[in-house]
């Protein structure tokens, strides 16, 4: 396939809200399920092996016009959830035998009592992780919790895992997760060669597609662009922080990019990257995804940073990794996670003189002329004066 | 606007406050340590069992909220940065540590020896106290109290809860302190609490009563403040809630009505049940548009937000590590959706509540999200009419007096059509 192929394939699985694949995939698997899960972690090496598609619900972008959402929420709560009640409301995540809620926000928490309320057919977890710097009890609480959410799902597919069920799923999505890293390790190196945008669509098709596909398709891709190398521009290096959860619209990201910015590093649907080691594949497979998670070291919005000074040296520690010349923060109004983090991210930013600019979108934000104006400006400062 | 009329017990509350802030403006001198705490999920027992004094954050910003003085320090938490999207609750505080750190009784407040982050409810509270730290450069504690998202407290997350206030909690007070941990103290300390939450139950069940004698949550706001802040487990709370008790039970013994700021309410012609949080900034405004319209809270969810003692929980002194845990897993905000709609559609019944009412207020997500599809599970699940209104804690900006008034004077319009229609 071409690299253009392979961007269209992608697209179309973004742009599907029927979840298409996914039920494609439910109608050739005797058995299967299809379980959900939001933003922002989820261990869905879980869902995997007990018999469920996970499907990542991100809402629905700026590709659905939110009515019935919008009567659930008050003005001053995000947009994601709005549009996963409106796929929800409109019958699109009826394929869903379960869904799951990440601790990321408060918003996210009540959604899973509200799928209560409106789905009390369908199950319903909040993930809890464990926030606790201490190891030993966070590592002990994690695994109880994973081994409740094993047997549960185990109910409902009727596929209680075994260790090798759960070894195998955890072998594929580190797999998963070494083919995201090497399509971040490209653009990290080569941004001409990997533009944002694609990368961004191809991540997305990862959510709603099996993983084995996913995995196929992102290695055609990482050829297609090794046989289609393209020129580079005197771009900055920038990297975005703050859309880890709500996801900006494409043409937010395209603004970027045409803005005069490589973006070099993102937190764009985080959870893939959320670990950053491989998952061990030897020893009790519940205990290994367990300690995998606790002994993480993705320092995120979403986890309690333990360290006093480690907020205020992580802009400089990423920036530096990725050989960026500056940050920008796009952050979804009303995030409470990202919103509340920035003046800690800001002033470590500020503090070792990286440039930064900030915005906020919704995921249906329709007008990018001021994103690229804002983005250009800070492209064109950074090449006058310098970056970080 | 006329001096508002206060309860003997509300006299007495302001003593106790007065003589806590003065202790902490004093606690460099005397060394007394001091201990940052959230409302949800205090350990007021423990802390105050190595001989530290509790600030609570939530409790400074809404007292500057009604001194209206929130308005200034969440501009100037605004100006270095914090958006306006977030908790206001928050941006008070951090407004009123850069302009002086001065409390709402006008003292200044002392640095923490510790921030214990009870992480119960809410989300901010993570974030809080990150900010917190980077303000004061002193230690946090980390109390993950894991959400009742299936509606029950899980025996796992006990135990989990248990080892975090064992291994962690407690060596991190000792530290802050100096002390070592005393269990003869905590269960005594456990066992006045226990004594005032029957107190207090007694005061928030008087609700029942025609008419009431208490307002369930203008009223009880002040009603609850001991036994959210500083005063759980101490003797001058026991004082404060007998004496409270006391005087409700005269109230209801007389036929008579809730003391509001300007005046009796004995002629109530509404009542009713209301959810989330009030508004802090215009506290005696939000109040007399009730009590101008004869309508009395019977009950409400946000005087659970401390703990929810009115469904029989009690602190136990025999299991004193135990009843902490149990008693921060079952504050209101953390409880899953189906357990608020639950509690609401209870009181609606148990309370003969005319309806309820919502008031959504901005800052607030732990609260707010979810809260127009708990109206209409309430509406469904008791028959009656409920009303949705929008402010905010502590911002003044979000305080709307006619919009509010409007929709309350049609709220009541309603209700009265409704009994008008059942009589005809």
């Amino acid at each position: 396939m071409t690299r253009t192929e392979l961007v269209d394939w992608a697209r179309n699985h973004y742009e599907d809200l029927d979840f298409t694949a996914a039920r494609r995939w439910l109608a050739d698997t005797p058995g299967g399920k299809a379980g959900g899960y939001l933003p922002v972690y989820t261990p869905r090496e879980v869902l995997h092996a007990s018999g469920f598609l996970p499907v990542g619900i991100h809402g629905a972008g700026d590709l659905l016009e939110t009515i019935r959402g919008d009567a659930f929420y008050q003005s001053y709560i995000c947009h994601l959830p709005r549009s996963v009640i409106e796929l929800a409301q409109s019958g699109r995540l009826d394929l869903l035998s379960a869904v799951l809620f990440p601790s990321t926000c408060d918003v996210i928490r009540n959604l899973s009592g509200m799928w209560k309320l409106l789905y009390p057919e369908i199950y319903v977890r909040y993930i809890d992780v464990p926030q606790v710097p201490d190891p030993a009890s966070a590592l002990e609480f994690w695994e109880g919790e994973l081994r409740r959410l094993l047997h549960d799902l185990g109910e409902i597919s009727g596929r209680a895992p075994s260790d090798r069920d759960l070894r195998g799923s955890i072998a594929l999505y580190n797999e998963m997760r070494q083919v995201i890293r090497d399509l971040y390790r490209v653009r990290r190196e080569r941004p001409w060669d990997l533009p944002t945008e694609e990368l961004y669509l191809l991540l997305r098709a990862g959510e709603v597609t099996p993983p084995e596909e996913f995995i196929l398709q992102a290695r055609r891709y990482l050829a297609a662009v090794e046989a289609d190398p393209r020129r580079r521009r005197d771009n900055s290096r920038v990297i975005v922080v703050g859309a880890f959860c709500e996801q900006p619209p494409l043409g937010l990201i395209k603004s970027i990019e045409r803005s005069g910015c490589y973006v070099v590093d993102d937190d764009f649907l985080l959870g893939n990257r959320f670990l950053l080691r491989d998952v061990p594949v030897e020893g009790d497979p519940v205990r290994a995804l367990a300690r995998a998670f606790v002994e993480n070291d993705l320092r995120t919005a979403v986890r309690y940073e333990g360290d006093p000074d480690g907020k205020k040296r992580l802009m400089g520690e990423q920036v530096a990794a990725a050989s960026a010349d500056g940050i920008i923060f796009a952050t979804p109004s009303f995030c409470d996670p990202a919103l509340l983090d920035q003046p800690m991210l800001r002033g470590g930013a500020e503090r070792e003189g990286i440039p930064c600019i900030s915005f906020k979108y919704a995921e249906n934000t329709g007008q990018f002329q001021q994103y690229r104006e804002q983005a250009g400006t800070f492209s064109d400062s950074i090449k006058l004066w310098g970056g970080g | 606007m006329a001096e508002a009329l206060k309860d003997r017990s509300m006299l007495l509350q302001k003593e106790m406050l007065a003589s806590h802030f003065a202790r902490l403006e004093q606690a460099p001198e005397t060394g007394e340590p001091v201990v940052y705490t959230f409302v949800p999920g205090n350990l007021t027992e423990l802390i105050r069992s190595f001989g530290a004094l509790p600030v609570l954050p939530e409790i400074n910003a809404l007292q500057s909220g009604m001194r209206k003085l929130s308005g200034d320090y969440i501009a100037e938490a605004e100006r270095s940065g914090h958006s306006e999207d977030v908790c206001t609750y928050v941006k008070c505080d951090i407004g009123m540590l850069r302009s002086g750190n001065l409390g709402p009784s006008g003292t200044k407040l002392p640095k923490p020896d510790l921030l214990l982050l009870s992480y119960t409810g809410c989300y901010t509270f993570m974030k809080w106290f990150e900010l917190l730290r980077e303000e004061y450069n002193c230690p946090v504690v980390f109390f993950h109290v894991p959400y009742q998202g299936d509606g029950v407290l899980e025996p796992e997350q006990r135990t989990y809860m248990l080892r975090q206030l064992r291994e962690q909690v407690i060596p991190a007070l000792e530290r802050a302190t100096g002390r070592k941990y005393d269990e003869d103290t905590l269960r005594h300390s456990l066992g006045l609490a226990a004594e005032a939450e029957d107190d207090l139950v007694a005061v928030l069940h008087a609700g029942k009563r025609r008419p009431s004698p208490i307002d369930g949550y203008f009223g009880t706001v002040y009603y609850v403040g001991p036994m959210f802040s500083a005063f759980r487990g101490t003797p001058e709370g026991v004082e404060y809630y007998r004496t409270l008790r006391r005087e409700v039970e005269e109230r209801a013994a007389a036929g008579l009505g809730p003391i509001t700021p300007d005046g009796p309410l004995n002629d109530q012609r509404y009542r009713l049940v209301v959810e989330g949080p009030p508004n802090w900034t215009s506290f005696r405004d939000f109040w007399k548009m009730f009590s101008d319209e004869g309508a009395v809270v019977v009950a409400s969810t946000y005087a659970k937000v401390g703990g929810t003692y009115d469904f029989g929980f009690r602190h136990n002194p025999a299991d004193p590590l135990g009843t902490l845990a149990d008693y921060c897993s079952g504050c209101y905000t953390n409880l899953n959706l189906p357990a608020r709609v639950d509690m609401l559609a209870r009181y609606v019944r148990e309370y003969q509540a005319d309806g309820f009412l919502i008031n959504s207020v901005k800052s607030c997500n732990s609260f707010s999200a979810g809260q127009l599809l708990i109206l209409r599970e309430v509406e469904k699940r008791t028959g009656m009419p409920g009303a949705f209104i929008e402010s905010d804690l502590v911002d003044p900006r979000y305080f709307s007096a006619a919009n509010i008034k409007n929709r309350l004077e049609s709220y009541f319009q309603m209700i009265d059509a409704r009994r008008q229609g059942k009589t005809a």
